[in-house]
């Protein structure tokens, strides 16, 4: 008689113990049917079998959701997941297909997976071949740089490592140095090492570059040198010279309205038709101003919301101050333009170290690129999902380590309490 | 008196519409002027022009000794020995107080930093916040911001002060401890011209009254002869309005 009466505090001693339990079989039913392949409801018709746990959890969501039943833990699962009917559902909707898809995810990553072997053939199991993986490991790396000289990547971005790592450590004075030995002698300095040609070092054409350490290298320069331009960009299109403002849009507007692939497929193979005879740039550096340049106008937009959103007090207390044009923007303007848009920052940069891959285009292999190589290599036919998956791993454990510095960066310039 | 604010016949339109007419204004050293008037009646834009914040398209700015035109070369020199106090304060929100106030006199006027740190360290003390130096502008109450503003501005040792609505952004509890600072800097010696409503201050402190309307300068006159005895009726019914 009491069952039909609504879920409240009179009756939340008998309503919540059932509902509990109701829930509680509805995902017992779910999660012993996924991990241990066995039907709880095998008795019921075959339909009703398989909605049941659906049918219990609505049951059970329905009777425990007693508004301010006083119990804290009950009101924050009422307020969180069990608002209303279409929450309840959708809640064991979510929490079903989670649940019955952690198993074959399992199944296909690890437990059934390949890891011993160094053929297509030792891959005998259901799951993933990361034997693939293992085999080609120093070519998703290296690419077809000579592995007689791979000591030098490994060299470059163990100084590149060691300096990050240890100007966490010392003091703001000695930072700045380390700093400036990052931004204007390390590139520099690791690109020779890397190509060689002089001191000994055997030369390696840009050509077999590739793999991981290419995405590293290009990303790295992009960022380098796209953050200052677009900075001017962003700069000169608020510029009160016409000349200025209007060289800054055209350039922004010209490199934002075309495709990264188009741009890139000129940089490698119009941009030499133009150059007089005998000069000759080489590919990877053609690549590295293409990229440069279209996430500069990407940039210099980003830049511009920051400037825009700061107040015309802050411009005129500089001006009353006695600073000029360059001295307002670089010691008032832009450190507090540059901190609102640290998002926006991070999502170009972001954005582009996912566009290294579309260098393939001109036929320079970075990671995906290598990966897009060997699974077509006959012997190993039929292996994209193992590649790209490992590919779509290293991207995001990249962009995940760059967003969570960004927001370190956020914190850690707060000045706001 | 040596004359430091020349202006002759300045105009200004905004677009099509004039905001200054005609004005002409003198400013002897270490003289304090106070200007008051009814909203949009150009009070504010008179003295951004003096520190060419505004451009004014006719007539003559002669700031202690430098005509202000399009082709004034060193502007920031100019900027540098006029300092402003804005309605907002205008602080800048990513430095610290002691920042704020060291910032200029290090990269305008070349100062070694330790210098500029105890020439804004007396300022401060001299506003009395000095034990809130190193503090970010959000953490301070309105009247200890625009009291730092008062004291960043100083920092430049400016021969002239100029006040933009100073204490019209601020909480009434907190107007009297910025006005405080304000008389004590007029006592110091300072040229100052503060555009405020605040009449107890301009009468304590003020050597002439100016009332604008319109654009245009109503009246000038001595502070006790503009409250006691104002000749124009607009002077009168804006006085009858405020006091």
């Amino acid at each position: 008689m009491n069952l039909i009466a609504k879920p409240s505090k009179e009756n939340i001693k008998t309503y919540v113990p059932i509902g509990l339990f109701l829930v509680s079989l509805g995902f017992l039913d779910v999660f012993i049917n996924a991990f241990f392949n066995f039907n709880l409801t095998a008795f019921l018709p075959s339909q009703l079998s398989y909605f049941l746990p659906l049918v219990l959890g609505f049951i059970g969501f329905y009777l425990i959701r007693i508004e301010f039943s006083g119990v804290r833990p009950l009101d924050i699962l009422n307020k969180n997941i069990n608002s209303n009917n279409f929450n309840a559902l959708l809640t064991l909707f979510t929490i079903f297909i989670i649940i019955k898809s952690i198993p074959p995810m399992l199944d296909w990553f690890i437990l059934e997976a390949n890891f011993i072997g160094n053929s297509k053939e030792d891959c005998t199991g259901d799951g993933a071949c990361w034997v693939f993986i293992k085999v080609w490991f120093n070519r998703f790396m290296y690419g077809l740089y000579p592995n007689a000289e791979q000591w030098r990547i490994n060299t470059a971005f163990l100084i590149l490592f060691a300096v990050v790592g240890a100007s966490f450590f010392v003091s703001e004075k000695l930072k700045k140095y380390f700093i400036l030995f990052l931004v204007f002698v390390f590139p520099f300095l690791g690109i020779k090492l890397i190509s060689g040609g002089s001191f000994g070092l055997e030369y390696v054409e840009s050509a077999a570059w590739g793999g991981l350490s290419l995405t590293f290298i290009i990303s790295a320069f992009a960022i380098l040198f796209c953050f200052p331009i677009g900075v001017i960009l962003a700069l000169g299109r608020r510029s009160s010279l016409p000349a200025i403002k209007y060289i800054s849009i055209g350039f922004i507007e010209l490199w934002r309205g075309v495709p990264l692939i188009t741009v890139l497929f000129m940089s490698a193979v119009m941009f030499p038709m133009f150059l007089p005879d005998g000069t000759f740039i080489d590919k990877l550096i053609r690549v590295l101003i293409a990229i440069t340049l279209f996430e500069a106008a990407y940039m210099a937009e980003v830049v511009r919301g920051g400037l825009q959103a700061l107040p015309k007090g802050q411009y005129e207390a500089a001006k009353s101050l006695g600073m000029g044009y360059w001295r307002m923007n670089a010691l008032i303007i832009l450190p507090q333009a540059l901190k609102l848009v640290i998002p926006g920052i991070a999502n170009t940069l972001l954005a582009l170290v996912k566009d290294t891959p579309l260098i393939f285009v001109v036929g320079l292999m970075e990671l995906a690129g290598m990966i897009g190589l060997a699974k077509t290599n006959p012997k190993w036919l039929g292996m994209a999902m193992e590649g790209y998956v490992f590919a779509g791993l290293v991207f995001w454990i990249i962009c995940y380590a760059m967003s969570r510095y960004s927001q370190n960066l956020e914190k850690k310039l707060s000045t706001e309490r | 008196m040596e004359k430091i604010i020349e202006l002759k016949k300045v105009n200004k339109w905004f677009d099509k519409f004039q905001v200054l007419k005609d004005i002409d204004l003198e400013v002897g050293s270490q003289e304090k002027i106070v200007i008051c008037g009814p909203s949009g009646s150009g009070k504010s834009t008179l003295i951004r022009c003096i520190n060419r914040l505004e451009e004014h398209q006719e007539g003559n700015i002669v700031v202690d000794g430098t005509e202000l035109s399009e082709s004034t070369k060193n502007i920031e020199k100019i900027r540098a020995e006029v300092g402003m106090v804005f309605q907002q304060f205008n602080l800048f929100p990513h430095l610290s107080i002691l920042d704020n106030c060291t910032l200029a006199p290090i990269w305008v006027k070349k100062l070694p930093k330790k210098e500029a740190e105890e020439i804004a360290m007396k300022n401060l003390t001299r506003v009395q916040i000095d034990d809130q130096a190193l503090k970010f502008p959000g953490q301070l109450s309105g009247g200890q911001q625009q009291r730092a503003a008062i004291a960043r501005a100083l920092c430049m040792e400016p021969k002239i002060m100029l006040f933009d609505e100073p204490t019209s952004a601020l909480d009434p509890e907190m107007i009297k401890e910025v006005l405080d600072v304000m008389v004590d800097l007029a006592k110091g010696g300072m040229t100052m011209i503060v555009v405020t409503h605040e009449m107890g201050f301009a009468k304590e402190v003020a050597d002439y009254m100016i009332f604008m309307d319109e654009g245009k300068i109503v009246e000038r006159a001595k502070t006790k002869d503009f409250f006691e005895n104002p000749k124009s009726e607009r002077t009168k019914l804006f006085l009858s309005q405020i006091l």
